[in-house]
């Protein structure tokens, strides 16, 4: 049987390739004389990371999670408050210090986010299709509000975090040493998104999204498995907000709002959903395009809403197909 | 105390009548078409613009509510002919896209062609004012007749599915759209037609929420979501769910935001954040109504077909 996430010798190529060009790009883009493109590749694959994750529940579990920001939302505000605290001294519930740790604000991140998942995910999940779609959505909503209503921290007006967390005795002030911590975590993320599609666990889920019935006929517990996938996916997201947290060194609840699941989506199918690499090439594609439209026109969504529609109607699967060699297969 | 409280439950009607109106459309169209339409409320956004240009322009609140209706149900049918008819055959996910892109389209034009300053249109004359309903107690007029004429387009609608020819091909399409087809119906016709109606809907309750909310673009999300709200509790698919889902929702969600910042200050010492922490506690008060009837009914209330 041809295990699709066996990667053959030219793709491993294509894959070594991809990871030199983003170790050279800042410095190529120093000597050309671009030194913005470093931060915006820096957010590049802090989406990539997003969309990847995304791409665990709804391209290799079938699951249309419209709620995704939630995740991406709450670990950027994770990073955010427990810097808060540290800034004001006091802990917080009055019994959790605040931390600018890098290696512990960014994996608490990880973790509430999941606990968030875990939490929607078992009562979402109780529905499917166009109703999971509804309520992932609703949930995100309200987890937006509740942001919202948190004066105590900025409230609508966001959150400003002075410092990004202290890693080592790294210099994470420079761009190029975040780049690099990002690029690290980004490699290491998209590693681990590739043992959990070739493991056992990635099987299971890609034969409940061909045919939940039929798993469920075989004894298997699909509501767990799918749980399971929720929770890891809003982990994933909780990392990339922990990281934009640290990249931006501001969170607001805009993170959190549905248009930004929406973005999230529009990354995993633009690159190819259920592929490996795709929701990475969805995410440059779609930050490229919003970067080179937002600085032709204010009114850059006037054009990314027609491309996104004629994406849909008449070219479906177009880049997906494209890339499909270097991800290996899939779908 | 307790004329306050009527009050309140009035408005939540009021409320409710409006989510009604943009979840029977909603459910309709996901019913029917088995479409999910993220641009419902774009349709609302585009019958309020219309009707609040409309009375600005000839002063006339009369002449509004036909300029919402039109604007939106042209509006639905070019999205139905030029957009949706594509998608009728496609998975979820391609339909949540492809209106999401709709989305953002009708948005960013809107903001082209009227600008980013909301607009504000006063409540027409012939309903401004208020009467008094009960000894002691007076109601906006405007607010009524918002709930009357929502009553009565519920109760229409119902008789519309249940009583006429179109409405039995309405509930047959919904059921086995192929054995529809092979008696000789028009299926693209009939799915038009119901598209128009709910773009319909969703003008009128635009046009209504003109002179109550200010018209701006992004109303359309809002209420949307909301109104995803309603069709999950009410059972997704059903009109008397939609209907039933809408009233609670509105309820709940009034009665909180009214009741709810008293609460909250006697327990916070800073009255300025309790009344943030109270605005959104209760934004997320129909979330959390959503959660408890998913943990109790996982199809909703009024589940369309078991």
């Amino acid at each position: 049987m041809h295990d699709p996430f066996k990667f053959s010798g030219k793709a491993l190529i294509a894959i070594a390739i991809l990871i030199a060009a983003l170790v050279a790009l800042p410095f190529i883009a120093k000597a050309v004389g671009l030194p913005a493109t470093t931060p915006l590749a820096t957010r590049l694959l802090i989406y990539a990371i997003a969309a990847g994750s995304l791409n665990l529940v709804l391209g290799f579990g079938g699951m249309i999670s419209f709620g995704h920001a939630a995740f991406y939302g709450v670990g950027g505000y994770t990073v955010g408050i427990l810097f808060q605290h540290v800034r004001i001294g006091e802990p917080l519930f009055g019994f959790i210090p605040g931390t600018e740790q890098f290696l512990i604000a960014v994996p608490a991140a990880i973790l509430v986010a999941g606990a968030f998942a875990l939490l929607i995910g078992a009562l979402a999940l109780r529905t499917s299709g166009v109703q999971f779609i509804m309520i992932t959505l609703a949930f995100a909503q309200m987890l937006f509000f509740l942001f919202v209503a948190l004066k105590r921290y900025g409230g609508d007006d966001g959150l400003i975090i002075r410092r990004r967390n202290a890693l080592f005795d790294l210099n994470m002030r420079d761009d190029l040493t975040f780049y690099f911590v990002v690029l690290i975590v980004t490699i290491g993320f998209y590693l681990l998104l590739w043992r959990i599609a070739a493991s056992r666990f990635g099987m299971v889920l890609g034969a409940i999204r061909q045919n939940e019935r039929r798993v469920a006929a075989l004894g298997i517990a699909v509501y767990r498995y799918k749980l399971a996938a929720f929770t890891i996916a809003g982990m994933g997201a909780g990392l990339a907000g922990g990281l934009v947290a640290n990249y931006a060194r501001f969170v607001s609840p805009d993170m959190l709002h549905w248009t930004k699941s929406g973005e999230l989506m529009v990354m995993v199918i633009l690159g190819g959903a259920g592929t490996l690499l795709g929701p990475l090439f969805g995410a440059f594609a779609l930050v490229t395009l919003e970067t080179l439209l937002s600085g032709w026109t204010e009114r850059w969504q006037l054009f990314l809403g027609p491309i996104l529609l004629l994406i849909i109607l008449y070219f479906r699967g177009g880049l997906s197909g494209l890339f499909k060699f270097i991800g290996g297969g899939g779908k | 105390m307790s004329l306050l409280f009527v009050e309140q439950v009035l408005n939540g009607l009021q409320l409710g009548v409006m989510l009604f109106l943009l979840a029977a459309g909603l459910t309709l169209i996901f019913g029917i078409m088995g479409i999910i339409n993220l641009a419902h409320g774009s349709l609302y956004m585009v019958g309020a613009y219309a009707g609040s240009i409309a009375a600005s322009a000839t002063g006339s609140f009369l002449l509004a509510v036909p300029a919402g209706l039109a604007a939106a149900a042209v509006t639905g049918l070019a999205i139905e002919y030029l957009v949706i008819r594509k998608l009728y055959d496609r998975d979820h996910l391609d339909q949540v896209l492809a209106t999401y892109g709709l989305v953002l389209l009708f948005n960013e034009s809107i903001s082209l062609i009227v600008g980013r300053q909301p607009l504000f249109v006063g409540v027409p004359p012939a309903l401004s004012g208020s009467i008094e309903i009960l000894p002691g107690m007076t109601f906006s007029v405007y607010r009524l007749t918002i709930i009357v004429a929502g009553l009565v387009i519920a109760a229409g609608l119902y008789a519309l599915i249940q009583r006429t020819r179109l409405g039995m091909l309405i509930r047959a399409g919904a059921t086995n759209r192929d054995m529809v087809r092979a008696l000789g119906v028009d299926i693209k016709l009939l799915y038009t037609l119901v598209f128009g109606l709910g773009a319909l809907l969703a003008g009128f309750a635009g046009v209504m929420a003109g002179p109550l909310l200010s018209v701006q673009v992004g109303m359309g999300e809002q209420i949307l979501i909301m109104t995803f709200v309603v069709v999950v509790v009410g059972g997704v698919g059903s009109i008397r769910g939609a209907l039933f889902g809408a009233i609670v929702v509105g309820l709940v969600d009034t009665l909180l935001r009214a009741f709810l910042p008293q609460l909250v200050r006697g327990l916070l010492a800073d009255p300025s954040e309790a009344d943030q922490l109270s605005a959104g506690l209760a934004s997320m008060g129909v979330y959390v109504l959503m959660a408890i009837v998913l943990l109790w009914r996982p199809q909703g209330l009024f589940p369309a077909r078991s």
